[in-house]
């Protein structure tokens, strides 16, 4: 018996036309010195005799290597110990044992082009069929009021909303700051001061608030969203849910979106808000405009309508956000990689389509709100 | 004398105010096929992951191969994690990977092996644990329950280890895939020379391959010793576990089908 730890060395020598190996031939042993081994080996190529006699451990990687070398077939003379025989006997037992080719089909580069075709044709689809689907629940759900899922959408709105107030306030205030500090710059220029009121007030509560915050909010609660759903899928939760006849639509789905119709439109709202109080303090600092004089003017030179615009945007971008992680969360298939694809593709693509649906708004409401 | 391939000693374990394990010792020689048995709760498959290292007792030592798990350069404790496979409960197959590579990843990872090496050593894992060469192309996720762990057991075995620690081997598997897979694992252990240490409920299993059965209980181990003698020891749990009529009828059933 070898002790567990004693480790001989492999050793090849060649004497008077016998090879002749020594020592523990195996994987732990080789290793650290591969490729010496294989070289030395391969300068007894023609070598027709082999002595195994003094090969004190063989494993199966050493008996490949060595059936390797011998290219598949027993030299002419052999002279080892019954054990280390059956090692080369399993390793001459495999034969010519390969993985098969992964099948190639001669219209591989039609799917290439089409598969990615058809798979944006199948998101729109299923994600046409869940908002199918979430109406369908909420007519259901008005005939039927004790089903709403209000604690799963309070749970959310917390989740969501309040816990998002510390990052989008940082973000907001910074943002705002900057913003005002840029264009302090070039209208100190031009003697227009007092325009700041008008670019800060205009360009954060109109645009920058809802587009910024869909950001935060898909980063922060659209990836967790495909994250949970799709762990869901990956240890069949979803399907116990199925089971008890309770609708993932509902109970998963709809709270989260409801959560986010919600929250996002206070939280554009909380966002704005900071952002420009960083602007104001900016401007006090750069332009000497004061806290006073700058709100009073807000209100005349911004139109109420684009608080409403915001507050509708906030809404509208907070549904694409909550659809758009639930559609990929469901989508993720029981493995590591799909889960890590499907809640990259999900952030990509909320982010995506908050962007699409502001240039909407844009061009919807370019009458609406803006002074002349 | 050699030095055991595994040796516990005076292991103590507590989580929180739980104490798991009170003083453990166990010490298993090289090629022996050692089960750990015990209630529920009783810390089997704590010790066995306190024996790869992926947890720390609270006090004790844990000597592998004669040197303590955690002693030497990081490059040594590298090698001597090499040395021994685990088969996990549930597989813990990489499920990124297909099944070629799962087999693969271990030997790549050793950065000497050429990619015809790998490949010949991978076929040769699938044709032990019984898979056929086709697959090697499936994904973890399409394989059945039986086939996961014959693929897991062929990644164990990838380094060709000397000692190999098997989490309920047969857990989840239908009567008759777990005698196939016991059967499996002892045609392997007595081809490879392996020594085993494994943890199981499953008295078919137990009887038919082990060589020594480890009965935790109390915190400790109670006996260390081969089944006919476990049978006969006097405590309350060899008597729950060991000699109820359906447990001698398992057993039988199990020396039965090796």
């Amino acid at each position: 018996m070898v002790a567990p730890d004693s480790l001989s060395m492999p050793e090849v020598s060649v004497a008077q036309g016998v090879v002749v190996l020594r020592g523990d031939w195996t994987l732990r042993a080789l290793s650290p010195q591969l490729a010496r081994m294989r070289r030395v080996l391969e300068q007894s190529r023609s070598v027709a005799s082999w002595d195994l006699g003094g090969v004190s451990r063989l494993d199966n990687f050493g008996a490949q290597l060595l059936w390797r070398h011998w290219r598949q077939t027993r030299p002419g003379q052999l002279r080892a110990a019954p054990e280390l025989l059956r090692v080369i006997d399993a390793a001459e037992a495999l034969g010519n044992a390969a993985l098969p080719a992964p099948p190639r089909h001669w219209l591989a580069p039609v799917h290439a082009l089409g598969d990615p075709l058809l798979a944006l044709v199948s998101h729109i689809v299923e994600l046409l069929r869940l908002v199918g689907q979430l109406g369908i629940d909420l007519a259901y759900l008005c005939v039927r009021p004790q089903l709403w899922p209000l604690r799963e959408f309070s749970a959310n709105l917390f989740k969501t909303g309040v816990r998002a107030m510390p990052v989008t306030a940082l973000v907001g205030f910074l943002i705002g700051v900057v913003l005002s500090y840029l264009s302090a710059l070039q209208l100190k220029a031009f003697g227009a001061d007092i325009f700041i009121v008008n670019i800060l007030g205009l360009g954060i509560i109109r645009e920058l608030g809802p587009v910024l915050v869909s950001v935060l909010v898909a980063g922060r609660s659209g990836s967790a969203m495909t994250a949970q759903l799709g762990v869901m899928r990956v240890t069949e939760e979803i399907d116990a849910l199925a089971t008890m006849g309770i609708s993932r639509h509902v109970r998963l789905v709809l709270p989260k979106v409801m959560a986010l119709a919600v929250a996002m439109p206070l939280l554009v709202l909380w966002a704005s808000g900071v952002a420009i109080l960083g602007g104001m303090v900016s401007a006090r600092l750069q332009l000497g405009i004061g806290f006073g004089f700058f709100l009073q003017t807000l209100p005349t030179v911004v139109p109420i309508a684009n608080l409403y615009i915001a507050i509708a945007k906030g809404a509208v971008f907070g549904v694409v956000i909550a659809l758009v992680a639930c559609h990929f969360g469901l989508r993720v298939k029981p493995n590591t990689e799909s889960l890590s694809a499907n809640t990259t593709a999900s952030v990509v693509s909320a982010i995506t389509a908050v962007i699409l649906m502001d240039a909407v708004f844009a061009i919807a409401t370019r009458h609406i709100g803006v002074p002349l | 004398m050699t030095a055991p391939v595994v040796e516990l000693a005076g292991i103590v374990t507590r989580f929180g105010k739980t104490v798991v394990h009170d003083g453990v010792d166990l010490a298993i020689p090289a090629g022996e096929v050692v089960t750990l048995v015990g209630g529920s709760g009783s810390g089997k498959t704590t010790l066995l992951r306190e024996i790869v290292g992926l947890l720390t007792p609270t006090a004790g030592e844990v000597r592998l191969f004669g040197e303590p798990l955690h002693s030497g350069s990081r490059a040594e404790q590298v090698r001597r994690r090499r040395r021994f496979g685990m088969l996990f409960q549930q597989g813990a197959l990489f499920s990124a990977f297909d099944v070629f590579d799962n087999i693969a990843f271990p030997l790549r990872e050793l950065r000497c092996l050429t990619a015809d090496e790998v490949h010949d050593a991978v076929m040769l894992k699938l044709a032990m644990v019984e898979l056929q060469p086709e697959h090697g192309l499936r994904m973890p996720a399409e394989l059945s329950g039986g086939m996961i762990k014959r693929v897991a057991l062929a990644r164990a075995l990838a380094l060709e280890p000397e000692l190999l620690l098997l989490d309920e081997p047969t857990a989840g598997l239908d009567p008759d895939r777990s005698a196939a897979f016991v059967r499996l694992i002892r045609a392997l252990q007595a081809q490879l020379g392996l020594t085993v240490v494994l943890v199981t409920h499953d008295l078919d299993t137990l009887a038919a391959l082990s060589s020594r059965v480890a009965v935790l209980a109390e915190r400790r181990i109670l006996a260390c010793d081969t089944l006919d003698r476990i049978i006969e020891l006097d405590h309350p749990f060899v008597e729950r576990f060991f000699r109820t009529e359906t447990s001698r009828r398992a057993m039988a059933r199990g020396l039965e089908s090796i």
